[in-house]
């Protein structure tokens, strides 16, 4: 692995749906260890450029490069494991089974791919350890036997997080995640990311700008399918395009 | 946790098993034969339960797997005079094998189209069965002599045709199987399968394969039925046409509906309940379909987790 | 006989059966269309209507005529109502899930079996045709009736497609089939909707049992072929085609006959339930029906 190569490169990156190109020949570029936010008015291609990186969908053009290996072609859960992590922007944990099981599944994806990859295989007190961590991450811990689908909004947003986290993942994909949380919750989800940030990159998408200013290294935004600017969160504020197109407008989310 | 309601879980199902032994001295002749055949059509319902009950795959052509186990074994004991071992191990890989190709075909629909799709492949098992009548005897079919039905072990003869190695044969096969399901769905493998029936897009999201663990669950569920129909063909001698119709697909839906799809102990306890049902009844009534109907329906609108997966929901949540 | 007149005399027969199996079909289509439901005891509609149009028949003497105008009246109504009972009791109270009303018209399927088993009994029983002219062609003699079918098909077929396309009913079923939420916030009542598409469903069923009453006789298990050729050509029609479903039937119904005449039954029965499987799998929106949208 060229240490000099970002973690994840876009060329030329689209995708129509019908004659609309949500995502419109986009170049990216992420550095390992940055988080990175998103931001765009609503129908920018936010969250479809996202799902093109992590496979949900297939892009219409261009290629798709993870820590140098163009990954274009492959199908979604071969690039999770590789290390592309994704938490849905809509909630969609597994409500009927117990936090446990929910994050087990995350955690046991990556003992299984660690036996494959030649290391010893896992016992159930290494998945329960596993789990453990991801849930003492998020401050989960003591809800590990409760069904998912009965824990509080806010909880069920952190434990999509576990999930993610629990992956161990090169980076990891949060779509919206402080939707419909409270400001305490918010304060504890900053502190949440910038800790994850110490083992894995960071791609935010992400409505709050009081959090993305707070937690991004780099802002990219996007409108109309496409990249209008890329920046500091300083620069992103100072520049008059992207105040024209995104930050002029009330804040009415 | 997680450990403590493994063990009790375990403790529940060695239970059960040893229940099923000692009964074999409790029970009168009747009830012994009739629980040997239960237990075998037990073995049935569960291996459709790993699709049904832990993918989520409404298949409605299990049949076709039944058939495969009663047809591999069967028909080379009869017209190849092979030995009852051999023939069942080659019923249990014909089920897998058919499970194999059939899976891979349609596991590329899902819902209404998946069900359609396995219906007719089970439709064209059951139409081949009826093409190649000279081998099978159709819908009359074929008696295993007595003679065939014998078990040689070394230094050791069983007589399958003798009501007590039936029952204990049956109760084992049960038993191997009943462990089985036990040992997958508390395995992680199980744990993607429930997954995958909640929610497919987020497993696959989460980095795995869906179609190939569909598959591997098609698979084993077709060992497991294929197995069933091995130990129909050699225990009680007869095989036949009959076993591959579409009734066959839907009896195994409505014992593991009424037991509880997704529990494992849920299969055994739907086939005992329907079997019973439908044998006290017949004193009465010759409606056999007509209960069958109620049954579905009365399930389907009121009780769609069956009985232990109503008591799992209201009280014993640790019930695989 | 010759090969031509052979040919011709399997057509004929060939176009019997499309033009029952298109009805047939096409209340299959309507509902699963319409409702997304899998109507898994639509083969018993068609059996309920051949057993009543017996009963019916059998109640009047004298012309035979009588007794099946009689049953081409009643017996629909009646298997419209039975319908109607079980999609108000059952299909609507499990929300039409899909799965759930699968599992559903299995046992409405077993039901309506047994009963007619316990109160018409095992045995097939015939009606009479309500005319019995033969018309001679030059090379054999052929039933008026079995023409008479083809155009009876043809005419209700017609007459559905009127109304699905020109009248105001047809608008809120195709409004309702293309999506129900909008459909339902336009003011439509979807419920009734769906109680009157699944009852219809039933009914062109029972019209094609009667029609085909006097060809082939009356039998409590005589629903499963019919509910097996329906699917078969539904989903070669594309689910929910109209348009599909009909010539669908015409390709089945005839290559039926041909091939039967040809190849032993049960292979052609085979090979035919086993390229429709692959069909659904390889190109599940039928071989004339449009991709998804």
């Amino acid at each position: 692995m060229a240490a000099v190569s970002p973690l994840l490169q876009t060329r030329g990156l689209s995708r129509s749906f019908g004659g609309l190109r949500a995502v419109d020949s986009v170049d990216f570029s992420l550095d390992a260890g940055e988080i990175r936010a998103i931001i765009g008015p609503n129908g920018a291609g936010k969250t479809t450029f996202v799902s093109l990186v992590c496979g949900r969908i297939a892009p219409s053009a261009g290629t798709i490069l993870f820590e140098g290996v163009d990954v274009t072609r492959l199908p979604a859960h071969q690039r999770v494991k590789r290390g592309i992590a994704y938490t849905f922007q809509i909630t969609s944990i597994f409500a009927n089974l117990s936090v446990f099981d929910n994050v087990a599944l995350a955690a046991q994806r990556r003992l299984i791919d660690h036996a494959e990859r030649g290391g010893s295989r896992f016992s159930p007190a290494d998945l329960r350890r596993g789990v453990a961590e991801a849930l003492e991450r998020v401050g989960l811990a003591d809800r590990a036997e409760q069904a998912a689908g009965k824990l509080a909004y806010g909880h069920q947003r952190l434990l999509e997080v576990a999930m993610g986290l629990a992956l161990e993942p090169r980076l990891l994909i949060l779509d919206e995640p402080t939707q419909g949380l409270s400001d305490a919750e918010i304060d504890g989800f900053i502190a949440l990311v910038r800790d994850i940030a110490r083992s894995a990159t960071v791609l935010l998408i992400e409505h709050n700008m009081p959090v993305v200013m707070a937690l991004a290294d780099r802002i990219t935004v996007m409108n109309n399918g496409a990249v209008l600017a890329e920046g500091t969160p300083a620069e992103i504020r100072a520049d008059s395009a992207v105040q024209h197109a995104y930050l002029g407008t009330p804040d009415d989310d | 946790m997680a450990g403590r309601a493994t063990t009790r879980a375990l403790l529940l199902h060695l239970a059960v098993l040893a229940a099923l032994v000692v009964l074999y001295w409790l029970l009168p002749d009747y009830h012994r034969g009739v629980l040997a055949r239960v237990l075998v059509l037990a073995v049935f319902a569960a291996g459709y339960n790993i699709v049904f009950g832990y993918a989520g795959l409404l298949s409605l052509g299990h049949a076709m797997f039944f058939a495969a186990g009663i047809y591999g074994a069967g028909l080379p004991v009869y017209h190849l005079d092979w030995g009852v071992g051999a023939a069942f191990a080659t019923g249990v890989g014909a089920g897998a094998l058919l499970a194999l190709v059939v899976g891979m075909l349609a596991l590329r629909t899902t819902g209404v189209a998946f069900m359609i799709v396995t219906m007719m492949f089970s439709q064209v098992f059951y139409l081949t069965t009826l093409y190649f009548t000279q081998w099978t005897r159709g819908e009359e079919g074929l008696v295993l002599p007595q003679a065939a039905r014998r078990l040689a072990l070394p230094g050791l003869e069983i007589d399958l045709s003798d009501p007590a190695s039936r029952y204990f044969i049956a109760v084992a096969l049960f038993s191997v199987v009943l462990m089985a399901s036990f040992a997958i769905v508390r395995a992680p493998f199980g744990r993607v399968l429930v997954a995958i029936r909640e929610n497919e897009e987020r497993v696959r999201m989460l980095g795995y394969d869906v179609f190939s663990n569909k598959l591997a669950a098609m698979v084993i569920s077709g060992a497991f039925c294929a197995a069933a129909g091995a130990a129909y063909a050699v225990l009680f001698g007869y095989i036949g046409s009959t076993f591959a119709t579409i009734q066959y697909s839907i009896l195994p839906l409505l014992w593991v509906l009424l037991g509880g799809a997704g529990t494992v102990l849920g299969p055994l306890l739907g086939t005992v309940f329907m079997f019973y049902v439908v044998d006290i009844t017949s004193g009465y009534t010759s409606a056999y379909l007509l209960i069958v109907g109620v049954a579905l329906i009365v399930l389907v609108l009121f009780f769609p987790k069956g009985v232990l997966g109503t008591i799992r929901e209201r009280w014993l949540r640790w019930l695989p | 006989m010759s090969f031509g007149p052979h040919l011709l005399l399997a057509t004929l027969e060939g176009l019997v059966t499309a033009a029952v199996l298109a009805l047939t079909a096409l209340g299959l289509s309507l509902v699963f269309g319409v409702m997304r439901v899998v109507n898994v005891a639509h083969g018993e509609f068609f059996m309920l209507g051949a057993v009543l149009a017996w009963f019916f028949s059998t109640l009047v003497t004298g012309s035979p005529a009588t007794g099946f105008l009689l049953a081409l009246v009643l017996s629909p109504l009646v298997v419209g109502l039975v319908a109607l009972v079980c999609e108000r009791t059952v299909l609507r109270r499990l929300n039409y899930d899909p799965e759930a009303t699968i599992v559903a018209t299995i046992g409405m399927l077993y039901i309506i079996q047994q009963l007619a088993l316990t109160f018409y009994g095992p045995e097939a029983r015939p009606v009479q045709a309500p005319f019995s002219l033969r018309i001679a062609l030059p090379w054999f003699g052929y039933s008026g009736y079995k023409l008479a079918v083809i155009a009876a098909s043809i005419g209700l077929i017609l007459a559905t497609w009127l109304v699905l396309t020109r009248t105001r009913i047809g608008l809120i079923m195709r409004a309702t089939q293309f999506d129900r939420e909008t459909a339902q916030n336009f003011g439509i009542p979807v419920d009734k909707v769906y109680a009157a598409v699944f009852a219809l469903g039933a009914m062109l069923a029972a019209v094609a049992a009667v029609l085909i009453v006097p060809i082939q006789q009356a039998h409590y298990l005589m629903g499963l072929d019919p509910l097996l050729l329906s699917f078969i050509v539904v989903i070669i029609g594309g689910l929910g085609s109209l348009r599909g479903t009909v010539v669908a039937a015409v390709l089945i119904g005839l290559s039926d006959g041909i091939i039967s005449v040809f190849f032993s039954p049960t292979l052609a029965k085979m090979i035919a339930t086993l390229l429709v499987a692959l069909v659904l799998v390889f190109r599940p929106q039928g071989l004339f029906g449009q991709a998804a949208r």
